[in-house]
């Protein structure tokens, strides 16, 4: 297969991504009332265990996609399963979000319930990609990305269970350094 | 899992490596640890589609967002998002943001000694057609200066983020303007190695969309990664 047309470089979002950003988060926070609904928040640092007060993160799962396919979009134009949120002058983020079911694998199997998350700041002139999961689900011991990452790391992709009713979950980013998130490469 | 197809790795130089020392703050927020190869599961595969109901009607003209024009020099930019087979990427949807005329972001961390434009917010959205184009009007934004080392300037431009078939197509990018001495002075524009790579990222200017005694025009077209081969189902 040759490749006619090499993919666009990237650059960086920079500090003053919110300008043409943060409408669809504003939107997403309108619509997100419905009971059922878990919470994913946690912590951004960089190699000094500064925060990171200006990061923006995507979330996309597809469990409820059983080919290749994506999700519509309601009538406010957003779809399901995506979510954005960007960190706070603590470093903070949050998002609010359908609970992850498994998702296909492809083969017949079943992937653990999980998030692929893109990160985006000022300082990456790309954006990393990333994979969150649950604790607890017996999946995480088979799924074929998870294993991928060597043993020491994979804890870095695993979110705690902040709450007993097991709906609010912390997850933190460590951007460099030695309990570095396992990142993927593109 | 023998057979497990991975996720397509960029070609050398096409794309900024992380770590990029003359970018100084790239040295303290990327990652040192090997990245490690993704398996492209039906996750990677698949990815959001955006409806024209988050699309308002002077979302495309950053000049009609206020009770006044603003200061500057008007232009149109258009273009076409393009997969890597050449194919158009329809419904696609584009955000942009930029600083004003005078090289200021309506932002509360732009510490910039430059006005604010009242009648400029520099924030638009678009979604491309069925050709993969997009359009929209705007002021051709300010070069400003930044703390990356002595007398550093961003040459100026215009913040693109982009969607397309599949979460692996995203991208944010920004695009420069033909003929601005400060690109080859930019760590940020000179991340790019490939030389080619990197002018695909300055406009042309495009004198056939120009209105005569109104706006210049400038074209910019972006290849998102893919190969079309993800359906993309109608938004609306």
């Amino acid at each position: 297969m040759t490749t006619k047309f090499v993919p666009s470089g990237s650059q960086t979002v920079g500090p003053f991504f919110s300008i043409g950003l943060q409408h669809m988060i504003d939107a997403q926070a309108e619509r997100h009332t419905a009971s059922g609904m878990i919470e994913l928040r946690g912590k951004v640092i960089d190699r000094d265990d500064a925060p990171v007060v200006d990061a923006l993160l995507e979330f996309w799962c597809a469990d409820r996609i059983e080919s290749f396919a994506t999700l519509e979009p309601r009538g406010d134009g957003l779809p399901s399963g995506f979510y954005r949120a960007a960190t706070n002058a603590e470093g903070n983020y949050r998002i609010k979000a359908t609970r992850p079911g498994p998702a296909p694998f492809g083969d017949g199997t079943y992937q653990a319930p999980h998030f692929l998350v893109l990160f985006f700041a000022r300082g990456l002139l790309r954006h990393l990609i990333t994979r969150v999961y649950f604790p607890m689900a017996q999946e995480n011991d088979t799924d074929h990305v998870l294993l991928q990452v060597p043993v020491a790391r994979r804890h870095t992709l695993i979110a705690h269970a902040d709450s007993q009713e097991n709906h609010v979950f912390h997850w933190d980013i460590v951007l460099q350094g030695a309990d570095e998130t396992a990142f993927f490469a593109w | 899992m023998e057979s497990m197809t991975t996720v397509q790795i960029a070609i050398a130089g096409t794309q900024p490596e992380f770590c990029f020392p003359p970018y100084v703050s790239s040295l303290a927020r990327s990652p040192r640890l090997p990245l490690i190869v993704l398996p492209e599961t039906l996750t990677e595969r698949s990815g959001p589609v955006f409806g024209h109901g988050l699309i308002g009607k002077t979302d495309h003209d950053l000049t009609l967002q206020h009770d006044g024009e603003p200061l500057g020099e008007r232009i149109f930019v258009h273009g076409r998002v393009l997969d890597e087979d050449g194919r158009p990427v329809r419904g696609a949807l584009i955000e942009v943001w930029q600083a004003n005329a005078a090289g200021r972001y309506r932002h509360k961390v732009d510490g910039h000694d430059a006005p604010l434009d009242p009648n400029f917010s520099g924030a638009g959205r678009m979604i491309t057609d069925a050709e993969g184009r997009y359009f929209f009007k705007t002021i051709k934004p300010g070069a400003y200066p930044w703390a990356n080392h002595h007398n550093a300037w961003r040459p100026a431009h215009i913040h693109f983020s982009l969607f397309g078939a599949g979460i692996l197509s995203r991208l944010v990018t920004q695009m420069y303007f033909p003929g601005d001495p400060l690109q080859a002075l930019d760590p940020i524009f000179n991340s790019i190695s490939d030389e080619s790579a990197r002018l695909r990222l300055v406009s042309r200017l495009d004198m056939e969309t120009s209105r005569p005694n109104y706006a210049l025009a400038y074209a910019f077209d972006i290849v998102l990664r893919g190969h079309g081969d993800t359906p993309f189902e109608e938004a609306w």
